[in-house]
């Protein structure tokens, strides 16, 4: 499957149910993949995360020590830390190996929904419903952050980085994008706060596409739109799926070749990126999809519904293939 | 036969043993194998060769210490019972027989040491002795003396005596005489230390005379330099205390009167013992003596004749040569005249100088005035102002000490200014002394003003904080205008008054504090008695003492209070009586701008806002990003002032602050602003949409053509088409409201794109879209002038009157209601998810819920009991209502139509899917192999 093939969507996209978790830790907020893609993160209600090996479907570890759900985590670039946020307000870093709690960063004033470590691990960024982004240093004992991203008017919901930029998706209705090279704050209106009855509405996820040049903007009018990083202009729409209530998530497939966001209606949706038509409607459980990740080199993605997770992978893969 | 037998047989040369005959029968032993050849010792045991000290290969067991078990540890003794018992090892104990016997390593027999045994043997001495012992009357004896005297020599005294070298004489070539020593000539000079003095070296130079021509010497045997190097902290030449000078008092203080020179005491050194023949050993002189001693004599260092020589005999002279030369006069003549001037040890290494150091001229000192105080006096540094420095004087003339009169001014007190008006002179009329007098005169008196006003306030501020310290007898009502910190620190005399007068320590006895404020009154005049005066006459002696302590310390108290109070805090960030705020210099502007653009898809320009933002230092660190503003110490966005009360850095939306405000200008404005909100959307705006959108699909299916990142492209073509529809029709694109004609007139502009660009997925969009009818078309612009104040709608035109009936009355009231639902929920933003249950209701409840809303919004009908079902409701009804406004020209409503349809087709999908699916699988099979 590492062939680039003419026409790359059919068989490219994963649909064949691998495993399923059962994570037995309530909910599913949130699950991630790690930097490599072998090992994913589940944040759990009951106040764990857990790594696992979803293709193999093992426990590996369970991190315990959030005082309430955990709604978001990251890895680090070279798996030896992974950082958490949840409805504590605390962010947390933990050691891979030990199931530590390195630092516990607090200082959010409300529920912490998403975290991202930056490209070196030395900073962790998170964004709270307390409309900010702080930004916590992980080599210094400082207990305060950094610094306070306090732009945004609403909850930020999602927070991405790259190496000079962080870009958060607010509930507000922009996403910002700081740019740490340029010394700018990009905001770009994407839609307005509830009721006002144009526009997107909340964004409830955001994601730079692997080329760094675009950003997809999922907001609860069920639209995923994909903008130019650099000049804020659509580039591309995509519909179809329900997004009206839930923070669910979007990304981008391995290559940028599709679109894959979660849905209301218990499926997992693919959007041709450049047609913006829909490639599949994957059918994932009854109940909304929580959340999904999708896997950073091969055509994987781990989804997430009710209290359990699925890995999904192409048709032609084998189980114990070589891919695994 | 036989001789030649015999012949053979002495010829035949054999070599090794035989090999025993075999017997009869006996079959031929087998060799044996080299594991089972074994050594022994003497005792029949294991030889072995693998021993820890002895070396050798491992013959037994391999790699082990030779034994089956290895190091087996000696069983455990504790050591606490048996601490006696246990003895220190030595390697002996870790060492086998063979090496303790004749020929191993430790042999215990006594052998001569290396030391004794002489490998190589003095052979002249070995032969006299040899000699000797032939001539010796008892044969042998020196074979003793060969036992016991080392005759090892080191290698170099090998070497040397082969080259000829005797004991005794120095290395080097032989000499035919001794080069003459040269004297120094009187005449020259010599600067630098003063060569040693001539000791036997001169001497032996004398006897030239005597030597033959051709006699060689050896040269004169060299003790070598002992450099010692100085590893001590001691003083140069410091001895430490020689035992038997220090028991016996004697070497230093023997005074030979006979000796020239002081190396001759030394030799007294060594008759010390003999001479006494005291015992030696400490014997309690630091102690004193006891009481059966009898040695008391020499506690105190005493002049006895036992110092003295009783005898006058011949000193030996310290060099050595006793016997034959060094008659006192070969002496240089200079000797005892510098032994006379410098009495005392000469250290080694140094001798006296021949001149004496010139001596440094001593100035005295200057002399002092008769009446010099030794003792400087710090004038009191005290802020000299009227109150203060009565306090201060009373206070400290109750402390004793003479105050300095404030009234009468010292010169240090006075200004350069103000000696000169002391003296008479014009004052500089050029430059003034301080920024202030630069200052107009109006000026002056609004700083004036300003330091009044904050004094007072500071004041005020500190009073009230002081009152309600001192046990809140007074509750004052807080004024609006809190004191300011930063003034309260430049607090002047006058403001401590008003403080004190405030300041009430002992209110709760009214009497008493008002003895106290008499005090105080007392104390400003600077009445010395001002204790004594208001103090309570009917009161007991002790009680006047107390209450005389307790109004002392308190108006000492409130005196450094202020210094004590001001160290504590710190200013305030933000100056509470100033009456403006920092907020963001930049704000993110107008919303709605940015709905309408949202709305006609217009990303790009219109949504965006770019703002200068600085990230913190440490953060550009920990990316590895170089700090765009270096020279900034500003975190986060520029900030600047504005008012803190005023509604404008509150209000979100300024287009209702700015409306009232430019009412003048305000229809052209909005003019201006945006024909998109307030014009009605007309044709053209669908138009334009459609184009965009165009644009987009063209541009995404061109870029679909091309495998790589289709971003990058995205710009530039959405940006020409732009550029194009900007000269086809500028109007347009200028938000110039324009006539529909003219939209009609861009409308084959469209055509020409679509002739360029037209794809088929295009087709489709745009087709489904112009299936929504034109008419929803006013509908839509009224839509959208919900969000403009009513004020606006007059601009509305006439065309979409009807439809700005309804438009003003729906949305107004949903939004707060929807803000009041959220808020109750306490849910800020999108939910999560809700939590899974396995149980089939929840299950079954989600559907059942879809269908509703489904069915609310076909009906619609009103009656809701859940609140959330109506918000959702409501949702759907602006959703409902923005599709028919937006319908053909926004994608996403046609989306939600569809979506509409989807979650049909979903519920059914619930049963229908996996046919469903497995087709769509069937068809791609074959594709795939």
């Amino acid at each position: 499957m590492a062939f680039p093939e003419p026409k790359p969507r059919g068989p490219e996209l994963p649909q064949k149910r691998l495993k399923t978790l059962d994570c037995g830790q309530g909910a599913v907020r949130a699950v991630r993949f790690n930097v490599d893609g072998n090992y994913c993160l589940t944040c759990g209600s009951d106040k764990t995360l857990k790594l696992w090996n979803p293709l193999r479907g093992t426990l590996l570890r369970t991190y315990s020590g959030h005082g309430y759900e955990v709604l978001d985590a990251a890895g680090s670039f070279d798996n030896s830390n992974l950082c958490s946020g949840g409805g504590d307000k605390a962010v947390v870093l933990w050691d891979v190996a030990s199931g530590q709690v390195v630092r516990k960063f607090r200082g959010h004033a409300g529920k912490v929904n998403t975290v991202q470590f930056n490209e070196e691990a030395t900073v962790i960024l998170s964004g709270s419903i307390d409309s900010s982004v702080r930004c916590w240093d992980c080599r210094s004992r400082r207990p305060e952050p950094v610094q306070t991203l306090d732009e945004a008017r609403d909850g930020v919901s999602s927070v991405k980085v790259s190496d000079h930029e962080v870009l958060a998706g607010s509930v507000d209705g922009r996403v910002r994008r700081y740019d740490l090279r340029m010394g700018q704050l990009f905001s770009d209106y994407v839609g307005s706060e509830y009721g006002r009855g144009c526009g997107a509405g909340p964004i409830t996820c955001i994601c730079f596409s692997r080329d760094g040049q675009c950003t997809l903007v999922s907001s609860l009018d069920s639209t995923l739109r994909l903008l130019d990083k650099d000049t804020g202009e659509l580039l591309g729409e995509y519909t179809g799926h329900k997004n009206r209530e839930y923070k669910l998530d979007c990304c981008l497939s391995e290559r940028d070749t599709h679109v894959v966001s979660c849905s209301e209606d218990g499926r997992v949706f693919f959007w041709d990126l450049v047609e913006g038509s829909l490639a599949l409607a994957l059918p994932v459980g009854p109940g909304v999809v929580q959340s999904l990740a999708y896997h950073p080199a091969e055509p994987c993605l781990l989804t997430a519904t009710g209290g359990s997770v699925q890995c999904w992978r192409e048709e032609a893969y084998e189980a114990e293939g070589g891919a695994g | 036969m036989a001789a030649l037998d015999s012949d053979s047989d002495e010829d035949l040369v054999s070599y090794g043993t035989g090999l025993q005959p075999l017997e009869e029968g006996e079959r031929p032993k087998k060799p044996v194998p080299l594991q089972d050849q074994t050594v022994r010792d003497e005792k029949g045991r294991y030889k072995r060769f693998h021993g820890a000290f002895s070396g050798g290969f491992s013959a037994g067991y391999f790699n082990t210490v030779g034994s089956k078990e290895g190091w087996t540890p000696s069983s455990f003794v504790s050591s606490r019972q048996n601490r006696a018992d246990r003895s220190v090892l030595g390697p002996e104990d870790f060492m086998d027989e063979e090496d303790l016997s004749e020929f191993g390593i430790a042999p215990k027999a006594i052998v001569t040491t290396d030391d004794f045994a002489s490998k190589t043997k003095d052979r002249i001495r070995e032969k006299a002795r040899q000699l000797a012992a032939a001539t010796a009357p008892i044969p042998g004896a020196t074979l003793l003396d060969d036992l016991i005297t080392p005759a090892k020599l080191s290698v170099g005294f090998e070497l040397l005596r082969k080259m000829g070298w005797k004991e005794g004489q120095g290395i080097g070539p032989r000499v035919k005489r001794r080069p003459r020593r040269q004297k120094p000539d009187p005449g020259v000079k010599i600067y630098g230390c003063a060569l040693p003095p001539g000791g036997s070296e001169g001497s032996e130079d004398e006897d030239d005379d005597y030597l033959p021509e051709n006699v060689t010497f050896a040269p004169k045997d060299v003790t070598p330099v002992d450099f010692t190097p100085k590893d001590n902290v001691h003083g140069l030449a410091y001895k430490g205390l020689d035992p038997h000078q220090a028991l016996f008092g004697t070497s230093g203080e023997h005074f030979n009167l006979f000796s020239e020179g002081p190396e001759g005491a030394s030799n007294l050194l060594g008759d010390i013992g003999v001479n006494k023949g005291r015992k030696l050993g400490i014997s309690g002189q630091a102690f004193g003596v006891g009481a059966l001693e009898e040695e008391d004599d020499d506690i105190y260092a005493t002049e006895t004749l036992s110092k003295y020589d009783t005898v006058l005999k011949d000193e030996e002279p310290g060099d050595g040569l006793y016997g034959w030369t060094a008659p006192r006069q070969y002496k240089s003549q200079k000797e005892p005249e510098k032994d006379l001037r410098y009495i005392g040890k000469i250290l080694d290494g140094f001798s006296l100088a021949s001149k004496p150091l010139s001596s440094k001229k001593i100035y005295p000192p200057p002399e002092l005035p008769r009446d010099y105080r030794p003792v400087h006096y710090f004038r009191p540094v005290v802020a000299a102002t009227s109150e203060n420095s009565h306090l201060l004087q009373v206070l400290s003339e109750s402390a004793g000490k003479p105050m300095h009169d404030p009234g009468t001014h010292s010169r240090h007190q006075l200004n350069a200014s103000k000696r000169g008006e002391l003296l008479g002179e014009t004052p500089i009329q050029g430059s003034a002394t301080s920024v202030l007098e630069f200052l107009s005169q109006k000026d002056k008196e609004r700083i004036k003003e300003m330091k009044q006003a904050t004094d007072l306030k500071a004041a005020q501020l500190k009073a009230r904080s002081l009152a309600q310290n001192a046990s809140g007898s007074r509750a004052q009502p807080p004024s609006p205008d809190v004191g300011h910190c930063s003034q309260g620190m430049a607090l002047s005399g006058g403001t401590a008054t008003t403080r004190a007068s405030n300041f009430k320590p002992f209110a709760k006895d009214p009497e008493k504090q008002k003895r106290y404020e008499e005090f105080l009154v007392n104390m400003k005049r600077g009445q010395k008695d001002a204790l004594e005066q208001c103090l309570d006459p009917s009161m007991t002696e002790w009680e006047r003492g107390r209450e005389r302590d307790e109004f002392s310390r308190a108006a000492l108290l409130y005196v450094s209070s202020h210094s004590t109070l001001s160290s504590r805090f710190t200013h305030a960030k933000e100056e509470d009586d100033s009456d403006q705020v920092e907020v963001p210099r930049d704000q993110e502007n107008d919303v709605s701008d940015k709905q309408s653009a949202v709305k006609m898809k217009m990303f790009g320009k219109l949504t965006r806002d770019t703002f200068e933002w600085h990230p913190d230092k440490l953060l550009c660190k920990r990316f590895n990003v170089p700090d765009p503003y270096p020279d900034s110490t500003l975190v986060g966005l520029p900030r600047v002032k504005r008012d803190k009360y005023s509604v404008f850095n509150f209000l979100t939306l300024p287009e209702t602050a700015s409306l009232p405000t430019a009412q003048g200008s305000s229809e052209k404005a909005l003019q201006h602003r945006g024909p998109d909100k307030s014009r009605k959307p007309s044709r053209w705006d669908t138009s334009k949409q459609e184009k965009k959108e165009d644009s987009i699909g063209e541009f995404l299916s061109l870029a679909r053509s091309k495998v790589g990142p289709p971003q990058q492209e995205s710009n530039p073509l959405v940006k020409q088409e732009e550029h194009m529809t900007k000269s086809l029709s500028d109007k347009v694109v200028n938000k110039e409201v324009d006539s529909q004609p003219e939209g009609e007139d861009s409308r084959p502009s469209m055509d020409l794109f679509k002739a360029i660009f037209a794809s088929s997925s295009d087709e489709k969009s745009s087709s489904c879209e112009d299936e929504q009818g034109d008419s929803e078309d006013d509908q839509a612009g009224t839509r959208e002038a919900d969000f403009r104040s009513s004020q606006e709608t007059d601009l509305v035109q006439t065309s979409v009157a009807h439809a700005s009936e309804l438009a003003p009355q729906e949305p107004v009231p949903s939004f707060p209601i929807q803000k009041m639902q959220m808020d109750e929920r306490e849910e800020f933003g999108p939910r999560l998810p809700p939590v899974f249950c396995p149980n089939a209701r929840q299950k079954l409840e989600t559907p059942q819920k879809e269908k509703h809303k489904k069915n609310k919004e076909k009906h619609k009908t009103k009656k809701e009991h859940r609140r959330r079902k109506e918000k959702k409701k409501k949702h759907r009804k602006h959703k409902h209502k923005g599709k028919q406004k937006n319908k053909k020209s926004e994608k996403s409503t046609s989306s939600e139509s569809t979506d509409s349809s989807d979650s049909q087709s979903d519920e059914e999908g619930t049963t229908n899917l996996s046919p469903q699916e497995l087709l769509r699988r069937l068809k791609r099979l074959p594709r795939r192999q």
